[in-house]
């Protein structure tokens, strides 16, 4: 029998957000070592024009939920990451999913840019720390950190990295670069 | 339900899966349940009086080892709502216990934020 602890169980909270279509629940699945949690709705045509598909190819279902996702550290220490709903009208469930969470990425796609400002101002007024994942997406124009860094108005501090959200390896990298601005941000206080 | 803009055709099939629960979208057990927190089975036999519906079961089945909220919710397939109230249920009849586990944000430490990093790294 394994050596379950009943004491001393510490949980990372971990939030993924930004904007519909980022990629968000494929970040998620790229580390988690469960089946991802999510409740997914088929795009039917009309909700085509609520949901506004424009530059977001081969996406037919839509996060009307969460992605949650699990890494066991080590026994007694899990990480779990919570992706964010990526659509307006699921704002009410923001505050229980920020509630506990140590930090957040934010995933960027630059065709699309300004729906990752909600996440933003979202993270900024609650002061919980986060950092820019720029997801590379195929055909879309290369812009350089700082380009983003401009685009987005982000104060200095705030790492601002590219990214794969389909590999686990690019993903484990974001988490770590997130882990240390965490730790500068504790420092600061 | 007007005046819920959210609770429109795309937002899913919200009473639909309310049925599973009787109709009920909360639970008259006040335990707070949030995502994080860790279920498990009583391990003695329990003699309640709740009538154990197949989704009940397959709850009590599932955590016969501790599992989040979030993981229950996953595994059967519904919405974290109707797992609440369905662990309200088997929380009022003593047939299982909660347990919540320290969250790192509430007291972080260098050390801790530290072991996540090496944790991470030696994924």
């Amino acid at each position: 029998m394994d050596s379950r602890p009943s004491e001393a169980e510490l949980a990372v909270k971990i939030l993924v957000a930004g904007g519909f279509g980022a990629g968000k629940t494929t970040m998620v699945a790229s580390v988690s070592e469960m089946r991802p949690l999510r409740t997914e709705e088929q795009l039917t045509e009309r909700s085509i024009g609520v949901d506004d598909l424009e530059g977001v190819e081969r996406k037919t279902t839509t996060t009307v939920a969460m992605d949650f996702g699990r890494i066991t550290l080590r026994t007694g220490l899990v990480l779990y990451l919570f992706g964010t709903p990526g659509q307006d009208r699921f704002w009410f469930m923001w505050d229980e999913l920020a509630e506990g969470a140590l930090g957040a990425v934010v995933l960027v796609d630059t065709r699309r840019l300004a729906d990752c400002f909600a996440s933003i101002d979202y993270f900024e007024r609650r002061g919980l720390p986060f950092i820019i994942g720029v997801n590379t997406f195929e055909g879309a124009k290369p812009y350089t950190p700082e380009d983003i860094r401009i685009a987005l108005d982000l104060d200095p501090e705030i790492p601002v990295i590219n990214c794969d959200a389909r590999s686990r390896e690019s993903t484990r990298q974001v988490l770590i670069t997130l882990m240390g601005h965490v730790m500068t941000a504790m420092a600061r206080r | 339900m007007s005046g819920h803009e959210w609770l429109d055709e795309e937002a899913g099939p919200v009473v639909r899966a309310f049925w599973l629960t009787g109709g009920r979208t909360a639970s008259d057990n006040r335990t707070d349940l949030d995502l994080m927190t860790l279920v498990v089975r009583t391990p003695e036999p329990v003699y309640g009086s709740l009538l154990l519906s197949p989704e009940h079961e397959a709850i009590l089945d599932l955590a016969h080892q501790p599992l989040t909220v979030a993981e229950v919710a996953s595994a059967l397939d519904l919405a974290v709502g109707v797992v609440r109230v369905l662990l309200g249920d088997l929380l009022n009849d003593r047939r299982i216990t909660v347990r919540r586990p320290s969250s790192v944000a509430r007291f972080p430490t260098t050390r801790i934020i530290e072991e996540v990093i090496h944790g991470l790294q030696a994924l």
